[in-house]
């Protein structure tokens, strides 16, 4: 019982760090005090800490290594902008069009995460890794050789043959998906407040999923398959659960991602191998099973590249040298210890005082 | 009619029959030994009745119902839960959520009530910490129900898979040799237990052991297992003074 309420607690601060965070960053904008670059930067750190909790899910409580979330990223970010744009003259509220584009997003994130999910969740440790890995190059390839047009007479549809497919402009008529081009204009319907709020709903889910029997459930696979198996409980069912979710909160990322940009292509930058590898780091740094390490290492990391931009070259050289450092603080032993040091001298004074007043 | 009826059990992995034309007949609330030494095919015999290997051949009946080659979650549904010989809890999970995952399948309520935190949730999780109290009780564990199961002495940590096991209110608890690793006196207190469990939830036990002071101890009936085959079968008595048995232990 006492348990239930420390977790409950612990949900509670981690809600307050981010409201406080955001009234902070709103009075800096409103007030002026913040640089235009800072404020561009405020939508990717959502993006990446959506993405960095839906695959915490997957890695620290399912136990699965996934390498493929950027792939889900990008399945969410391209079916929401598509979706934006087919909506875009029928539908004129802007938080209208963008809720449609993010449940359709979330959806088709989940949808591919179900059927990755059927051959994928039967592997385990390293090529389950593989097969993720494959998924999210796969997804990019296909992207890249898709053509969509909305022509006079319809939709039109091409897989690499780009060229076979006409379209003027000048009779209203648009590409929707121009292959390796990308989806185009998209309206900037992204803005902090709603990132905000979708990592409070995406913590919402987690949290409560975690603290409950189908977390315990997930938890129970990772802890120990086989004596899950004998209490009863439906490996397949709940891995997939934990699967599915995380995908789709991946695709929540997505769509987020994608109305920030007025142009959304899928190179390796953004949704490559490199992506996927850059949010595990986020996820292992923060701490496997820690939805708050994930936002706070997802933020720090994604801020400091572009902090240490007036350094020009030493810039990668440093960014490691502190990832390096990140890791030490959280994980060396020393430092693990020093740390539960303080918290223990800190816990010691405020209850000392709670017992005077 | 028997809890548990085993006709003709047998495996073969590849050309090795590990276990052949195995019978056992145990009745409810029987307290049943399975011994033999190292290698007899005891452990192949458990994962047999729980689904983790299937029969090549032969027939599992438990109270009456046929659920030979079935599943391991439906075969505990079907109601036989068991320990393990190397101890398989949720070690990175605390004590009470070990006997909550226990109760996974009594006691249900949606992924959506769960994460919307409906009031069946609350109720429910009520009822799960309740039952999860009471069995840790049993067990006196209840003082130890926030602690991580990886934190717990290695003789609470065997009761609590008996804990966890009971959670799943089977008809049929299988133990795989509790008594490993134990002192004596850890021993003398584990036999109090499984005489416990068995009293208190009316539970049929049939249990692996080497430790022959406890099997002599508590077990009513026994079945020694050598090479794969059945050397013999009765009163524990006259098992543990037959000299083929004591033959397959010690030598000539």
């Amino acid at each position: 019982m006492k348990n239930l309420k420390k977790s409950s607690k612990d949900h509670l601060i981690t809600y307050g760090i981010l409201l406080l965070v955001y009234i902070v960053a709103e009075i800096l904008i409103k007030t002026g005090n913040m640089s235009s670059l800072m404020q561009g930067i405020l939508v990717p750190v959502c993006v990446y800490s959506l993405v960095a909790i839906g695959l915490n899910l997957c890695v620290g409580y399912l136990g699965e290594l996934s390498l493929g979330h950027a792939g889900f990223m990008c399945v969410g970010a391209f079916c929401g902008a598509y979706t934006t744009k087919m909506l875009q003259g029928t539908i004129n509220n802007e938080i209208l069009l963008f809720t449609i584009a993010l449940v359709v997003g979330v959806i088709m994130a989940a949808l591919f995460g179900f059927l990755v999910g059927i051959p994928v969740l039967r592997l385990k440790g390293d090529y389950l890794a593989i097969v993720t890995l494959a998924f999210g190059e796969i997804i990019k390839n296909i992207i890249n050789v898709l053509y969509i047009a909305k022509c006079s007479d319809g939709m039109k549809v091409a897989i690499t043959d780009g060229g076979a497919i006409e379209v003027d402009e000048a009779i209203g008529e648009m590409w929707l998906v121009n292959g390796a081009k990308g989806i185009n204009r998209i309206p900037h319907l992204s803005n902090f407040t709603i990132g905000m709020i979708l990592i409070f709903v995406a913590l919402f889910v987690v949290f409560h999923l975690v603290d409950s029997r189908s977390g315990r459930a997930i938890m129970a696979i990772r802890d120990n398959r086989i004596a899950a198996e004998s209490v009863g409980i439906n490996i397949t069912k709940y891995k997939m659960m934990a699967f599915v979710i995380s995908a789709a909160i991946a695709g929540a990322g997505g769509v987020l991602y994608a109305h920030n940009l007025s142009t959304l292509t899928a190179t390796p930058t953004n949704f490559g191998y490199n992506m996927s590898i850059m949010i595990l780091v986020f996820v292992v740094l923060g701490g496997m099973g820690s939805f708050r390490g994930s936002i706070i290492a997802a933020t720090i990391l994604t801020i400091l590249p572009e902090g240490l931009r007036g350094l020009a070259d030493y810039r990668m050289l440093i960014y490691s040298v502190l990832l390096i450092s990140m890791m030490l603080f959280n994980w060396a032993p020393a430092a693990v210890n020093w740390k539960k040091k303080v918290m223990a001298s800190i816990n010691n004074k405020t209850s000392k005082k709670g017992q005077v007043e | 009619m028997a809890m548990l009826e085993v006709k003709n059990l047998g495996i073969s992995f590849g050309g090795l029959r590990a276990v052949d034309e195995f019978n056992i007949k145990i009745e409810e609330g029987q307290l049943y030994g399975l011994i033999g030494p190292n290698g007899a095919g005891k452990t192949t015999v458990f994962n047999m009745l729980t689904g983790v290997y299937t029969p090549t051949d032969g027939s599992i009946v438990l109270d009456g119902q046929n659920i030979t080659g079935k599943k391991t979650v439906e075969i505990n549904k079907a109601g036989i839960a068991r320990t393990f010989q190397n101890i398989r809890l949720f070690t990175e999970q605390t004590v009470i959520d070990n006997v909550k995952i226990g109760l996974h399948n009594e006691k249900q309520y949606s992924m959506l009530t769960g994460i919307l935190r409906l009031p069946k949730y609350k109720k429910i999780e009520k009822e799960m910490d309740e039952k999860a109290l009471e069995l840790l009780k049993v067990f006196d564990l209840d003082g130890e129900a926030d602690l991580l199961a990886k934190n717990l002495p290695y003789g609470k940590q065997r009761k609590l898979e008996i804990a966890r096991a009971l959670a799943t209110n089977p008809k049929l608890l299988l133990l795989d040799e509790p008594a490993a690793g134990m002192n004596p006196n850890e021993t003398e207190e584990l036999m109090k237990t499984i005489r416990f469990v068995r009293d208190h939830f009316k539970m049929t036990v049939l249990l692996i052991e080497h430790d022959m002071k406890l099997v002599s101890g508590i077990c009513e009936e026994l079945t020694v297992l050598n090479f794969g085959q059945v050397l013999c079968q009765g009163k524990t008595m006259d098992v543990l003074s037959n000299p083929e048995v004591i033959k397959a232990y010690i030598g000539d």
